[in-house]
């Protein structure tokens, strides 16, 4: 075999492994994060949440997935069938690409020399191990994009159920999730003019000696506020809106293909909470400089759980936002302050 | 702005670290007040003998007719009860009853109490037809399951061994065979 077809059969191998990995892994954290959404929730309210089904019912995302899997699939008359089927697939397949350009840890040079510094990426001679799957220069353009994807999920899923509520949930959720969007561009733009790159490894390395967290506080709020509207979260979970919108635009979704949807949700969240740590939160570098730095992935998903964390608790305090008020917010609060942000950062840019 | 969402967060975080107030119900109970009237209990006479003497007074009492009882003469070599007669057959619809307790008010010698026990569901309304099996008080080696009552005054006198007859099985579901044949006289309570 010649060395070209050697390195891309390589390529792929290490691709196909990567991919499947981050497959398993966003399963399981999706199954657990349901679990821990319920126990956070119940502690919250001085309840114990689900403890029948296994040891502190470890067990009960399995039992939630064989429901899932065998109840019935009622769907609704003189839907668009192709489109109904499609949007949960889709939802699920745009929260799992967004994954697969974040960086869980430093690209680990095999074989060759390591490039010059401990934060270069290059790796000649040698084979760099890249720990994302697909390591794009535009990783953070890419997961705008892909995030913008899953806009098409909610409204088609709203749109070919025929039905009057899912048609509110996916209007509300178009407006407000492209409403949103523009926030948190704007509030990711911040941290790229000061890494003076989109590839998020280079955003992370140019973390070393301070996280942007602190450079950016208001770029950070004004993400988090942002990721919380993304993923159709409370206080801004307008689209499915349980009291008003029986569940907005899957409510004529059973089974599992109401399990897609509520896992493209789920794995939203981690999606947007890697991306938080990433941008924000210096990614895979240890929280202390006293701590190794070699422990990477753990610092990394640490950082993750705890926003995911902060993201529970934040949906069980506050209620939901009037619809007019949302927008409100988005226009007149969160944009012009991700503007006057990005324009501050600018300036600071420029001068350094 | 900001000052109000973090009280809030505050709060929930304040509940979080506190311990929930859930009492996990099949395996903690609450105990249950000690006048409670709850599922009926026939008691014996410390030497075993039924202390009911099948005179149908609680019957007669019942508003709502929930009560069947079977008389029958006792066997002076054996006898059932320290009477005449005993009740050979002693029937209480639990799906009927109001639990008011006026059998009890009736009893010349306090034979019938309403218990504390609480747990009366089954799948079958046969099983809710609960027969003098179920309600006596098992003798002799009666090791009731532990059914906490709560101390305070006003326990009758003749207050029961806690969680009363029957007891012995797993628990009300399957334990209760629903309409039986008469029982010959003379047996002894616990199974």
């Amino acid at each position: 075999m010649s060395p070209a077809a050697t390195s891309v059969l390589l390529a792929v191998v290490v691709a196909v492994v990567k991919g499947v990995l981050i497959i398993i892994v966003l399963m399981t954290a999706f199954a657990y994060l349901t679990l821990a959404e319920r126990k956070v929730s119940a502690r919250i309210q001085l309840r114990y949440g689900p403890n029948r089904v296994g040891p502190f019912g470890f067990l009960q995302p399995a039992a939630d997935g064989v429901k899932l899997f065998t109840k019935e699939k009622v769907a609704p008359e003189g839907r668009d069938n192709f489109l109904y089927l499609l949007a949960p697939a889709l939802a699920a397949c745009a929260a799992l690409f967004a994954f697969s350009v974040i960086p869980i840890n430093q690209t680990i040079c095999i074989g060759g020399t390591h490039g010059a510094g401990p934060l270069s990426a290059s790796c000649p001679g040698g084979y760099p191990l890249h720990w994302d799957l697909a390591h794009l220069n535009i990783g953070l353009l890419f997961i705008l994009a892909i995030t913008s994807l899953g806009v098409y999920s909610i409204f088609l899923g709203g749109w070919a159920s025929n039905s009057k509520y899912p048609l509110l949930g996916a209007l509300r959720s178009s407006a407000q999730l492209i409403s949103y969007e523009m926030a948190v561009s704007f509030a990711l733009i911040g941290p790229v003019l000061l890494a003076g790159s989109l590839n998020l490894e280079t955003i992370v390395t140019q973390q070393h000696s301070l996280w942007f967290v602190f450079l950016q506080p208001m770029g950070f709020l004004l993400y988090f506020t942002g990721a919380l509207a993304e993923t159709n979260r409370l206080p801004f979970d307008l689209p499915e809106a349980e009291a008003e919108l029986v569940a907005g635009y899957h409510t004529e979704y059973s089974g599992m293909r109401f399990g897609l949807f509520f896992m493209a949700e789920y794995i939203n969240m981690v999606t947007v909470c890697s991306i938080a740590t990433v941008v924000f939160l210096g990614g895979w570098m240890a929280p202390f400089f006293f701590l190794p730095n070699w422990l990477g992935p753990i610092w990394f998903v640490g950082k993750v759980v705890l926003l995911l964390f902060v993201m529970m608790w934040v949906r069980w305090t506050f209620p939901r936002l009037r619809y007019d008020r949302l927008m409100q917010f988005g226009w007149k609060v969160l944009l012009p302050l991700g503007l006057a942000n990005l324009m501050l950062t600018s300036v600071f840019v420029a001068l350094r | 702005m900001f000052r109000e969402l973090l009280g809030g967060l505050r709060t929930t975080m304040r509940e979080m670290v506190s311990p929930p107030i859930t009492i996990q119900y099949p395996e903690e109970q609450r105990p249950v007040p000690p006048r409670h009237r709850g599922r009926h209990i026939l008691h014996r006479y410390d030497n075993g003998l039924e202390k009911c003497i099948g005179c149908e007074l609680c019957a007669g009492a019942c508003p709502v007719g929930c009560i069947y009882v079977q008389a029958a003469e006792n066997d002076p070599e054996h006898p059932v009860s320290p009477g005449e007669r005993y009740a050979i057959r002693y029937e209480i619809n639990l799906m009927r009853c109001i639990y008011c307790g006026y059998c009890a008010e009736a009893c010349p010698t306090e034979a019938i109490t309403l218990g504390p026990r609480l747990d009366l569901v089954d799948y079958k309304r046969e099983h809710l037809v609960a027969t003098k099996d179920d309600l006596l008080e098992a003798w002799p080696g009666f090791q009731p399951l532990p059914v906490a009552v709560a101390p305070g005054l006003g326990q009758a006198a003749s207050q029961p061994s806690p969680r009363g007859a029957g007891s012995s099985h797993a628990g009300p579901a399957g334990s209760a065979p629903g309409l039986r044949p008469p029982i010959p006289g003379g047996r002894g309570g616990a199974e």
